[in-house]
């Protein structure tokens, strides 16, 4: 009962500030833009399409894979800032400077009740000068789309048992546009599917977050090298790390590992990188790393900078 | 089209504040509860108490304490948190019916407690002083934000801040309830 009418105080004095506001306004023609103006808030925000309400960096950066996670690993976490109800948005864009390829890719991810993860990502990689050399033409630039879904299955980030992780499962779908290239390198398919499952905790004693993803995947660099090698899909268990280290609030610095297999015998090489992120707001996250992406179709030491920009809801 | 907004805005005018004031006790049948002289608080019905209470066990590192500067600092820094709250959006709402007196007070001590800075917790347990408020996984997380300011502005260390937050994190089992 008390409580009730605590809410209902806090109500009124809300609805009293808002029409105060409003007879700033007081020209018909005004009001309307008025309505558009003036705050409307209610005592627990039940309302809000887009709620919020995830404490910061805990819905982490955007993976180039489009899913939620680190730069090069995906995590178990659910992208956007709801909680365990509403609906949560993340956009990002990524670069990745190397020696011999420019990357780029963005994409979008959809959080619903921080329970299911649906995402879409497109990657761009500008083969450049190595396009000339293998006879694509100097800058063809390999595309690849990649649809994902992930499942927040047990546990929590962030609170419960210290030693029990958020765990989710996903699968991601890629679409590589550039058929010809892929069945000119020796791959089985222009398209496949991975199958993830991520376990990952903010170990808060330690201001540490630690994740770990096997991935069942037949992709040759993520995909943008197709799937399999000759006929077969031949897929493998691979595996994705991170360790990160909260300076503050704000700040977290740390580093990923990520195992890939040789299917096309063009010396491809595991990825890692050392990454800092930073929560310019509560919505938006820049990264910046030092990644190392080894050989890339037999052109090696492919070792530059990773930047990227979440705007998250 | 203009005239029937206007109308409707001012219909949903709120009374003027020189109205004869609403006696909202009388309309929702709130008794008034009296505090006691000594404490300021209002009295609640008697439970065992005991250091389980607290939800956790006291930290290893009494050194720890020290960073929130001793018990007068866990004290100041528990009301700043209370206060802040208080006056959140968010999470007002379930702060603004409960003697805060009294949270004041026991957070304090379970601050201290758990920080083994060599307080008693005199509280009651997380499920039954939670019990009924309907927190959710966001207001939570609003209350954590709250503390985390509240120890920035005593200056706790990062790194100490989560020690603290290790302590509470496991606790949501018993305080978040939908």
């Amino acid at each position: 009962m008390i409580a009730k009418r605590g809410a209902f105080i806090i109500s009124n004095l809300t609805k009293r500030r808002q029409m105060r506001c409003m007879k700033a306004f007081l020209t018909p023609a005004a009001l309307t833009i008025a309505v558009a103006i003036c705050p409307v808030q209610t005592a627990a925000q039940d309302s809000d399409f887009l709620p919020g309400g995830k404490l910061v960096l805990t819905n982490a950066t955007s993976s180039i894979e489009g899913s939620s996670g680190g730069g090069i690993a995906t995590w178990a976490t659910i992208g956007g800032l709801e909680t365990d109800r509403g609906f949560g948005v993340t956009g990002h864009a990524t670069i990745i400077e190397l020696p011999d390829y420019g990357w780029q890719s963005h994409g979008i991810a959809i959080g619903i009740a921080n329970r299911v993860e649906l995402s879409y990502a497109r990657q761009n990689f500008d083969t450049r000068n190595v396009g000339a050399a293998l006879g694509l033409g100097r800058g063809y630039t390999l595309n690849q789309d990649v649809f994902g879904a992930k499942l927040r299955v047990a546990g929590d980030l962030v609170y419960g048992d210290p030693l029990m992780p958020q765990i989710s499962i996903g699968v991601q779908h890629k679409r590589n546009l550039d058929g010809a290239v892929t069945r000119a390198v020796g791959a089985a398919s222009a398209n496949g599917t991975d199958f993830v499952v991520s376990a990952s905790k903010l170990l808060l004693s330690r201001s540490m977050l630690l994740s770990a993803t096997a991935r069942y995947t037949a992709a040759n660099q993520t995909g943008l090298l197709g799937f399999g090698s000759g006929t077969r899909h031949d897929y493998a268990i691979e595996f994705e790390g991170s360790a990160a280290y909260q300076l503050s609030r704000r700040a977290v610095l740390g580093a990923e590992f990520r195992s890939k297999p040789d299917r096309l015998g063009l010396g491809e090489d595991d990825w890692m990188d050392l990454f800092a992120a930073y929560a310019v707001t509560d919505n938006l996250t820049l990264t910046a790393a030092y990644a190392d992406l080894g050989s890339i179709a037999t052109f090696e030491d492919q070792r530059g900078a990773f930047l990227s920009a979440q705007l998250a809801f | 089209m203009f005239s029937v907004i206007f109308a409707l805005a001012m219909m949903q005018q709120s009374p003027p504040d020189s109205a004869e004031p609403v006696d909202w006790d009388k309309e929702f049948g709130v008794e008034e509860q009296a505090r006691d002289p000594q404490t300021g608080e209002i009295p609640v019905a008697e439970y065992p108490q005991s250091h389980d209470n607290a939800g956790a066990a006291p930290m290893d590192d009494a050194a720890i304490a020290a960073h929130f500067g001793g018990r007068e600092g866990i004290r100041m820094i528990a009301a700043r948190t209370v206060e802040l709250s208080e006056n959140d959006p968010r999470i007002a709402a379930i702060f603004i019916a409960h003697d805060t007196v009294r949270l004041k007070r026991t957070l304090a001590e379970q601050f201290c407690y758990l920080l083994a800075a060599g307080c008693d917790y005199t509280g009651r347990d997380m499920a039954a002083a939670h019990a009924a408020m309907g927190v959710r996984m966001a207001d939570m997380n609003a209350l954590v934000e709250n503390l985390q300011q509240a120890m920035r502005e005593h200056d706790v260390p990062f790194a100490a801040q989560n020690r603290l937050l290790a302590k509470l994190a496991p606790m949501s089992r018993d305080v978040i309830t939908r």
